[in-house]
């Protein structure tokens, strides 16, 4: 019950944390198009981490919701991996931190919408296609603007450097993966073969680190989470009780 | 949302005596409620005037992204900050069709950025003023997409075809934002006294630019009447203005908030109400770049576009060596 209820936090702020990163993006965009795309991205982002979370609520059964959740938790108690709370930078660093998440959530949603919990599948089924969607777009732009310009390739790289040492930790698994019958581990090869097209088609090179930051999924974050909390939950945390 | 004090270039109207033929034939299928397509003739003024309406209401869209973007990442719960994603990145398409409806009168979306970014073009005056508190963003739904809607509904029947079919589409989905502002205020005014406190302080900071938004008075807006003769404009200032105050007056009444107007009552000759004019001259100052977010607004386009210059170019250099592949 309380395994189900953690592992049920880590995709919901993943999801969430991601999707308010991206938010931050709405009208700063490099062109309209790409506007676009990034606020429906952070929209289908903030959707799925609401069912998570939703879920979650239910499952803890103490009369919390999915708001009580996101707004009245604090950093300690976050579950999301360190990649989705790292700053949004230029748009390189956005889009490749988009592409390495993407590329893990697509084999690991693949892997949730046949798991036992029926309410699991159902979630992962419905996210998994939004998740295709991101992982077409971020895939292309990573490619792309990694065989651009001088500059859009060293920029592109420069990302996938500094973000390397945060994919370590989707792969580690824990007690409360193997009581939810999921080995992230597992999910490596496939993640690694998405990503492996940054070499061939998008001309980058893969960083040769194994070294991994940790922490996140047992609530040992970045200095950057309490920022981005102490912004979104402030509303809630000044008006207690308050309804919106 | 859309833009407004169009300076229209064309000099007054022409007399049926004073129209070339083909000038004359062009205003009689106007007159027959006729829709003027990108291939067919028009006068140069008539493609100017369009140029400038439709390219300033496509630079008010995605400016106005700025004002309810700020309250994305502080929005109150997870519901209503995936409305406000939803309604920004609706802006954003508005944006993009307005910018394609332009490009069909022979002007491109850069030349118009270029234009935007150097202060040659306006967006509307209201994107101007900054959003304090949460309630602003049930204020700027209810009360500035309410104006805008105002305005959009007849330009829905305005001559130019691609730009009648832009408003068609826009509509919808802007009459869905008002009621999503309104809903946001409804909620705000019936909860706490700091709740309600905010949605009081909203109106009052947004009732009079919103009256702003359907510009200066018919006395003072000299090129209004080419504008309605080629049917571009379908209602003057002052009467759009009116209908607003007279829709919005029971909503305010009905919220149980206070309209920060001394001035406002019911005329039951005219069937309307009186109210006071707007501070025109702080309208001319916002317009002269001088209203409380006109630099950050404006910094915060231009920033955008100058970071993202180098995606631009890498993806264009990236097509650019396909085309070269698939050529050999």
């Amino acid at each position: 019950m309380s395994e189900t209820f953690e592992y049920l936090l880590r995709l919901g702020d993943s999801a969430l944390i991601l999707g308010h990163r991206v938010s931050e993006w709405c009208g700063h965009g490099p062109y309209l198009e790409e506007d676009i795309a990034l606020a429906n991205t952070a929209l289908d982002l903030i959707g799925q981490a609401t069912l998570w979370l939703e879920y979650a609520a239910e499952v803890e059964g103490k009369g919390r919701s999915a708001d009580d959740l996101a707004y009245l938790r604090d950093a300690h108690e976050y579950r999301n991996l360190l990649l989705v709370e790292r700053p949004n930078g230029d748009f390189g660093q956005t889009i490749m931190r988009q592409f390495l998440f993407d590329a893990y959530m697509v084999p690991l949603l693949d892997r949730l919408s046949a798991h036992d919990d029926p309410r699991i599948a159902e979630i992962a089924a419905k996210t998994a296609k939004e998740t295709a969607y991101h992982l077409e777009r971020s895939l292309d732009l990573c490619v792309r603007l990694g065989d651009g310009t001088e500059q859009s390739h060293a920029r592109m790289q420069a990302a996938l450097d500094d973000l390397w040492p945060y994919t370590g930790e989707m792969f580690l698994g824990d007690a409360v993966d193997a009581a939810m019958g999921v080995d992230p581990s597992a999910l490596r090869e496939a993640w690694l073969a998405t990503v492996r097209q940054l070499e061939t088609a998008g001309t980058l090179a893969l960083p040769d680190s194994e070294y991994a930051h940790k922490g996140g999924r047992s609530g040992q974050h970045s200095e950057h989470l309490g920022y981005v909390l102490a912004e979104m939950q402030w509303l809630q945390r000044s008006n207690p009780g308050a309804a919106w | 949302m859309y833009a407004q004090m169009v300076k229209s270039t064309g000099s007054s109207v022409k007399t049926r005596e004073e129209m070339s033929p083909e000038e004359a034939r062009f205003q009689a299928r106007v007159d027959a409620g006729e829709k003027i397509e990108p291939k067919d003739w028009m006068p140069e003024g008539y493609r100017k005037n369009l140029i400038r309406q439709i390219g300033q209401h496509a630079h008010s869209e995605i400016v106005g992204q700025l004002p309810e973007g700020n309250w994305i990442t502080r929005a109150p719960t997870l519901s209503r900050k995936a409305i406000l994603l939803a309604k920004v990145q609706d802006e954003a398409g508005h944006g993009l069709y307005l910018y394609c409806a332009a490009e069909t009168l022979g002007v491109t979306r850069d030349e118009l950025f270029d234009a935007l970014h150097e202060g040659r073009m306006k967006y509307s005056s209201i994107f101007n003023y900054p959003t304090l508190t949460w309630a602003d963003i049930g204020a700027v739904g209810w009360l500035v997409d309410g104006a805008a809607i105002m305005n959009q509904v007849p330009l829905q029947r305005c001559s130019y075809g691609p730009y009648s079919r832009a408003m068609i589409r826009i509509c919808k989905e802007e009459s869905f934002h008002q009621r999503q502002g309104f809903d946001i205020m409804m909620k705000m005014a019936s909860g706490t006294e700091a709740q309600r406190a905010m949605a009081q302080d909203a109106l009052n900071r947004f009732w009079y630019p919103s009256l702003m938004m359907f510009g200066p008075s018919d006395a003072n807006s000299v090129h209004s009447a080419q504008s309605m003769a080629w049917k571009i404009k379908m209602n003057s200032n002052d009467e759009l203005r009116q209908k607003f105050v007279d829709l919005t007056v029971p909503q305010a009444e009905y919220l149980e908030l206070t309209v920060p107007d001394e001035n406002l009552s019911w005329n039951e000759e005219k069937g309307g109400y009186d109210f006071s004019e707007p501070d025109w001259d702080e309208f001319f100052e916002v317009l002269r770049g001088n209203g409380p977010c006109n630099k950050e607004r404006l910094g915060a386009r231009v920033k955008a576009w100058e970071d993202g210059a180098w995606v631009r170019e890498g993806l264009v250099a990236n097509a650019q060596k396909k085309q070269r592949m698939a050529a050999e």
